[in-house]
């Protein structure tokens, strides 16, 4: 018989266990970091994948966690675009001034947009998160005098980072600045989902009616984790903005927000990890694909995913495992 | 669609031989090739354009060798399915990993806007075959357009229309850049030549639907409907325009060339007989250079008709080349530019030039009514404005 006190300090081992930094955490991290000194002719490419990796991050943190489907995610990553890139235009061209001012703006967006999605289930919400997108998409196009409209922004020009860096051609400040600006936040998210409100967040997913029942406030709950998601999604946004210093309509695109779930679905939910895997899966092949065939990389992409998902993502990592296995049945 | 649809998967099936011969091509030269980086929508809505730039391309190529003053020509071509921060980073690659000599292509207006500052940046010529915004040359000194610019065409024809027993015009453009010049232009020179314009309607350039637009046009009992959209998108517009009725309601339908495209004319139908347009390009143009044109890039093209967009691309590597060969092979951004400017040549579609002050092409503006001629129908054009500039830029 185990005293109560010992059941706590177990369950409390149990989740250090959990949140333990694993050495493949670092690997990651460590190959971000190399890829800066040694591909430099990739960073404009790897930018692009890093913002897309936070992009999707942030959508994990909604999805993964919050259990909530958002079809409609592209309206904070493009709300954060347009406010960074106005901000810059006019008046506040600091990078991370206008970070701080995005996030800030953005979270704000979250939590107004958070008691819409509350509302009803899982349907629902999709339906919810697109329409917002698509308001936000048309708003955009409506307001061509601040936006440009479908022209898209131009004379973007944030001022040295750090009042030291410009952001060259070759993008390699871009993606220093992104890289660094991703790992915070990415430190952030990971001490966010393993902080007990964190866990208390996963619960909501599991069973929001017994999750209520044991007195955690579940709305509360839903709405802080989808206010920080939208303000990760805006600073992605901002980093977009910043470091290709143009916005173009196409940034509250639906296509944005359902690139995003296939990412997110490729690398896998839940795991923080997923988001940053995908982007670099999805950009990736994406990029070696269009460049050999620009006009049917379509065509191999969806190809791609297709056998991702008649396979399964689990089976295609652990093949060699299954092969075995099948073959040692056989015989 | 369904169409499109087999075209891609035909087309899938000979990706892999492509792929096989995209990896031959891209072997070393002893001398260093003058690159150019082909940026077009390949994918995506407005991938006709795409299609056709890159055939034109390869057909210039082909006809003029891929040897120019010593240097051997090598064209990149990327894809940015139209979305411009994809084109700014394509762009930006092309510059800083493959140390392209020119930059070409840009398919809309947001994509050339992107780009401007990459090519002030990387002091490269940057070519624009497509997009038709005026204030897009004003963006860098190093853009040069061999396609037409808005202004061009609408103020052109505004000025012809008032002079028809045409009184009262609603216009209807899409919403963006070269929609607005094209409204702005054609309304000036109409209302300057004695017409009325009595709404100026603008349609959402992505996803149009025209439905609501043309019950107003329906309601408000014009004589006739300007309208312009993007190449590639005339096929739904006049769809659209046949479902709500309009072909019987006595509105005359004028338009941009844009909207009856030599490549989706014959798929619109009978519809579009009497269509009156201006342009500054019809498959059918009478002139010895253009039936050589059209007679080779069909045959090199499984039998698709050239559009405009083909005939811009097809002067863009025109232009190159002949600055290449000016300059003596050097690819020194500044002196290629130089080297462009003032330049002109017979074209597929006529006389044209490169205004020296502007890097606008100056070309002839025709006015054209759709025929059907053995079966198919044309642009048949049938008076034209001469050597025309870009009004939106000062004096003529």
């Amino acid at each position: 018989m185990s005293s109560r006190a010992e059941n706590i300090a177990a369950a409390t081992k149990a989740l250090h266990g959990v949140s333990r930094i694993r050495p493949a955490e670092i690997v990651f991290w460590l190959a971000a970091v190399a890829a800066f000194f040694f591909l430099p002719d990739q960073y404009l490419l790897l930018n692009e994948v890093m913002i897309t990796g936070l992009f999707a991050l942030s959508l994990d943190l909604v999805l993964g966690y919050g259990g909530i489907v958002s079809l409609g995610h592209a309206a904070f990553f493009g709300f954060g675009c347009y406010v960074a890139g106005l901000l810059t235009k006019y008046g506040v061209a600091d990078p991370l001034l206008g970070l701080v001012i995005v996030a800030v703006m953005t979270g704000l967006l979250g939590l107004l947009t958070s008691f819409l999605v509350l509302r009803g289930s899982d349907l629902t919400r999709i339906m919810v998160t697109l329409s917002v997108g698509v308001l936000l998409s048309e708003i955009g196009n409506r307001l061509a005098w601040l936006t440009g409209g479908a022209d898209g922004l131009q004379g973007v020009a944030p001022d040295l980072l750090l009042g030291r860096w410009e952001f060259d051609i070759f993008g390699k400040v871009a993606y220093a600045y992104t890289l660094a600006v991703t790992f915070v936040l990415f430190v952030i998210a990971r001490r966010f989902v393993f902080s007990p409100f964190g866990w208390s967040v996963r619960a909501v997913k599991e069973n929001a009616l017994r999750t209520s029942a044991i007195g955690i406030p579940v709305n509360r709950r839903l709405i802080v984790v989808y206010s920080l998601a939208a303000a990760i999604a805006g600073i992605a946004g901002a980093l977009l903005a910043q470091t290709t210093q143009f916005v173009s309509l196409d940034v509250l695109a639906f296509h944005r927000s359902a690139d995003l779930l296939l990412i997110l679905i490729i690398g896998g939910t839940g795991y923080l990890y997923g988001g940053l895997v995908g982007a670099l899966l999805f950009k990736l092949v994406q990029d070696a694909i269009a460049n050999l065939t620009p006009e049917y990389w379509e065509f191999w992409i969806g190809l791609i995913l297709v056998s991702i998902v008649m396979i399964g993502r689990e089976r295609i990592v652990g093949l060699p495992a299954f092969l075995l296995k099948r073959l040692r049945g056989v015989a | 669609m369904k169409a499109m649809l087999t075209r891609r998967i035909a087309g899938a099936a000979f990706a892999a031989a492509l792929l096989a011969s995209s990896v031959l091509t891209g072997t070393a030269h002893a001398q260093t090739p003058f690159k150019i980086g082909l940026i077009l929508p390949m994918t995506g809505p407005s991938q006709s354009t795409g299609k056709q730039i890159d055939a034109a391309v390869k057909l210039f190529i082909k006809q003029n060798t891929d040897m120019v003053a010593g240097r051997k020509i090598e064209v990149i071509l990327r894809d940015d399915a139209g979305v411009a921060d994809t084109t700014r980073r394509v762009a930006q690659e092309l510059v800083v990993k493959d140390h392209v000599n020119a930059l070409a292509g840009f398919g809309l207006t947001p994509l050339a806007l992107a780009v401007a500052p990459i090519a002030t940046q990387a002091k490269i010529p940057m070519i624009v075959m497509s997009a038709a915004t005026s204030v897009i040359t004003e963006k860098s000194p190093f853009i040069v357009r061999s396609s037409q610019t808005a202004p061009q065409i609408a103020s052109a024809f505004g000025a012809y229309e008032a002079k028809q027993d045409v009184k009262k015009v609603v216009t209807l453009v899409a919403d963006y850049g070269p929609g607005i010049d094209m409204e702005t232009w054609f309304s000036k020179m109409f209302t300057a030549g004695g017409g009325t314009i009595v709404a100026n309607l603008r349609v959402p350039l992505a996803n149009p639907d025209f439905a609501p637009f043309l019950q107003r046009v329906r309601d408000e009992k014009p004589d006739a409907v300007f309208v312009f959209t993007p190449s590639g998108m005339g096929a739904i517009f006049i769809k659209q325009f046949v479902e709500k009725g309009l072909d019987k309601s006595g509105i005359k339908l004028i338009a941009t060339g844009d909207v009856t495209d030599d490549d989706q004319l014959n798929g619109m139908g009978d519809v579009t007989l009497g269509v009156v347009t201006a342009g500054p390009y019809s498959a059918s143009h009478v002139s010895p250079a253009n039936v050589s044109f059209v007679t080779s890039f069909k045959e090199n093209n499984n039998n698709m008709r050239p559009n405009f967009m083909a005939v811009f691309g097809y002067d863009g590597m025109r232009v190159l080349y002949d600055a290449i060969k000016k300059t003596g092979g050097k690819a020194e951004g500044e002196a290629l530019v130089e080297a462009m400017k003032g330049a002109s040549w017979e074209s597929p579609r006529g006389p044209v030039q490169i205004d020296p002050a502007t890097r606008e092409i100056v070309q002839d503006v025709y006015i054209r009514k759709v025929v059907k001629t053995n079966g198919e129908l044309y642009n048949d054009e049938f008076t034209s404005v001469k050597q025309v500039r870009d009004p939106a830029k000062g004096a003529p």
